[in-house]
């Protein structure tokens, strides 16, 4: 079934990046204020879903031609890496490291090892959702 | 080194995540599993000594104070659980090298069972209650993947019934926890024993644990509420239902001695009497299903549910005999259910099918699993000096000690009905005429057959030396029954 | 406000309970929805309500809404969050295999199969 969705697609092209630059705005949101890696994933999955509405699987994968459950193997070592990392200094697991540090560009931002964590959230929830969404949308 | 009690845990977890990344190479797959349990094997043993030597061990996720961060204690119950948890799932992964087929190994077999490995220690091992929620629910994930994993028809039928049954018992366990949150205002274990002994356990409270009970026992297949078991776990293929068998009723179990020893103790007139009530009648219910099928795998999953009400019978009798025995008893139960899960798996690859009738003379062509399986089933029917006979013993003794007499005549009648029901597979598999046989592999045999023997000799040992391991029981239930012990190790500042 | 959300908690658990005794999969993977959404629910109440400010590092408040129930029940969605997506998954695969969404029709056992 071929249906003449021009406008549809050619609003996507824009909305998509709208979206996902919104996603990334909520992720680093959660440093402070409500946001975070679960919701951002949850927009960028959004953002993607809509790509997939638009178009069909195969285009979309062929625009993002990554093994998703690769992207939840990577998110996975991220989260327990950052929280790991606090073995090697003999303290109590996950606890985190921050301070403020003067960035180029940016000027004084405080940094905290959570948005390690976070980012490792972010790529589980987009890897496993997008995986979720490919088994069953894959066989129609 | 504080965090060695959390190595158990985060290493599985690890090598689960590694192996995501080798899909297509299976030979990596089979090594990196193997080396990862054996590195989580051996960061457990140091981990058994160091609470041997220095007691309970406590530590707070996240440097918080103790009852407002998450808290993970490893005390002789957890680690002695955790230990074995990690042998069994040795075994039965180098038993799935040869069974499980090439198909589900790509499926993220391994990865699956790491993960459920994870949850099931997580579980032993939390201070927390909501922890507890949070990592069974990490290894219901892992269990949900492998119960539908090879996508047969039946599978996915039964999985249905599986998750649904699950899903609902989690959802009581998250309003569980809320109810009791509600009434005592904290989640960390340790303190909520503090605080309900400070408020005296009024009604409430007793209600909340019969709600306990209620989730743990769907988990634990508890009477009435086992009845999702026989056919959920029939299902699967069998290295998948071995490690079911072997850890998935004792998380259950482990949960329900937790909170019966730590939290609901003083009202135990209420609480214990129920669970002294509904163990024995999951033993009776058990009895009678392990002697109505002629199938197999049916056959040794009522005999899970019979383990399951000696196990709770010992826990819920509250003195020094009941809880040594209930420990000795679930530790053996674990070895042997796994190895007498493996043995039949080797049976029914071999005559093709999991009904009796069907089966004969395997004597003739394959003795020594026919020894093997003989030796096993002695065992799990706890015919002295092998290993299901000191625990049981101490069961008994604790039960006239606290004058249950006829509960005790029941779990000594059990005995003979689980040795007449897994003699039965005996007599029915191994003597009479032969019957035809596919030609199989003898060295897939042989190679299926060397983790079932491992297990059944570790059975042996330790109903041999039981004498040896009577110190690390008599500390496990030294804690259960001395909650104060857990108490200072986690709030001890 | 608590006794409103306790009946609002009850007719959750209510729907959940008539949607999962239905036979359709869909309704019943509905009905596991609404049951983990009153369970949630029940935590966010039984840490009582009260409390003005969010539970946040500030200057001279005092009166903040307890954070242990917010941090409890994030949890508690992502995870039923994670579970409800397998379950779909899973229960589309089952219709793909068995032709029927009708869990009367997938009643059997091993002697029958």
């Amino acid at each position: 079934m071929k249906t003449n969705d021009v406008i549809l697609q050619t609003g996507t092209k824009v909305v998509f990046f709208i979206i996902f630059l919104f996603s990334i705005h909520i992720f680093f949101a959660g440093h402070f204020a409500p946001g975070g890696g679960f919701v951002g994933g949850l927009l960028t999955t959004a953002a993607i879903v809509l790509l997939l509405l638009a178009f069909d699987l195969k285009t979309v994968q062929k625009a993002l031609p990554f093994n998703f459950m690769i992207v939840v193997a990577i998110g996975l070592l991220l989260a327990l890496g950052t929280a790991a990392g606090s073995i090697i200094f003999n303290v109590p697991f996950f606890t985190h490291a921050f301070g403020d540090f003067y960035l180029p560009l940016f000027g004084e931002s405080a940094l905290h090892t959570a948005m390690i964590f976070d980012a490792g959230v972010y790529l589980v929830v987009v890897g496993s959702t997008i995986t979720m969404i490919q088994t069953i949308g894959g066989d129609s | 080194m504080i965090n060695l009690l959390l190595l158990p845990i985060i290493l599985p977890f690890f090598f689960a995540i590694i192996l995501l990344f080798f899909k297509e190479k299976i030979q990596i797959q089979r090594a990196l599993t193997l080396i990862g349990l054996v590195i989580s094997f051996i960061a457990s043993v140091v981990l058994m000594s160091v609470v041997k030597d220095n007691g309970v061990q406590s530590l707070t996720l996240g440097s918080w104070p103790a009852p407002f961060g998450i808290t993970m204690v490893s005390d002789m119950v957890s680690v002695l659980l955790v230990t074995t948890s990690i042998v069994i799932t040795f075994f039965i992964v180098m038993y799935s090298f040869i069974s499980i087929g090439k198909e589900r190994e790509r499926f993220y077999y391994y990865p699956s069972v790491l993960f459920l490995l994870t949850g099931v220690n997580g579980a032993f091992t939390t201070g927390d209650i909501f922890n507890m929620f949070v990592f069974f629910e990490v290894l219901l994930m892992a269990s949900y993947v492998l119960i539908v994993l090879g996508g047969e028809k039946k599978q996915l039928r039964e999985s249905i019934k599986y998750i649904l049954v699950n899903v609902i018992s989690s959802a009581l366990f998250v309003a569980t926890i809320a109810l009791l949150y509600s009434v005592i205002g904290t989640v960390n274990m340790a303190d909520i024993s503090v605080k309900i002994t400070e408020i005296g356990q009024p009604g409430i409270i007793t209600v909340i644990a019969v709600l306990f009970l209620l989730v743990f026992g769907i988990k634990g297949a508890l009477f009435p509420l086992y009845f999702w078991l026989p056919g959920s776990y029939a299902a699967p293929p069998m290295p998948v239902l071995a490690l079911f068998g072997a850890l998935l009723t004792k998380v259950g179990i482990y949960a329900i001695t937790r909170t019966y020893t730590l939290f609901f103790i003083h009202d135990l007139s209420v609480t214990h009497e129920l669970l002294y009530v509904l163990s024995i009648l999951t033993i009776l219910a058990g009895c009678i299903g392990a002697l109505a099928y002629f199938d197999l795998k049916h056959i040794m999953i009522y005999n899970i549910v019979i383990a399951v009400g000696v196990i709770l019978f010992g826990v819920a009798l509250m003195n020094e005999s009941g809880m040594t025995g209930a420990m000795f008893y679930l530790i053996h139960d674990m070895i042997i259910k796994g190895a007498l899960f493996l043995l039949i798996g080797i049976i029914i690859a071999i005559t093709g099918t999991s009904n009796l009738r069907q089966m004969g003379g395997l004597m003739k062509t394959h003795a020594p699993l026919g020894w093997m399986y003989l030796i096993a089933a002695f065992g799990l029917a706890g015919i002295p000096p092998l290993s299901g006979f000191t625990g049981k013993l101490l069961i008994v003794k604790g039960a006239f000690e606290a004058g249950h007499v006829w509960g005790s005549i029941i779990i000594l009648a059990s005995s003979l009905i689980v040795l007449l029901s897994v003699i039965r597979i005996f007599i029915y598999a191994f003597w009479g005429e032969p019957v035809e046989l596919k030609t199989t592999n003898r060295r897939a045999y042989r190679k299926m057959i060397i983790p079932a023997t491992v297990l059944v000799v570790l059975s042996i040992v330790y109903g041999v030396g039981s004498e040896w391991f009577v110190p690390y029981m008599s500390d496990a239930s030294k804690v259960l029954l001395n909650p104060s012990l857990y108490i200072d190790a986690v709030l001890k500042e | 406000m608590e006794f409103v959300m306790s009946i609002i908690i009850g007719i959750l658990f209510m729907a959940a309970v008539y949607l999962i005794l239905s036979r359709s999969l869909l309704r019943i993977i509905l009905g596991t929805g609404l049951l983990s959404h009153g369970a949630h629910l029940l935590i966010l109440t039984m840490g009582g309500l009260g409390g003005t400010s969010p539970p946040v590092l500030a200057e001279g408040v005092t009166d903040y809404a307890d954070p242990l129930p917010q941090a409890l029940i994030l949890t508690a969605i992502v995870i039923s969050f994670g579970v409800t997506a397998f379950i779909l998954v899973l229960f589309y695969r089952t219709y793909a295999e068995h032709q029927t969404d009708n869990m009367n029709l997938m009643k059997g056992n091993d002697e029958h199969d």
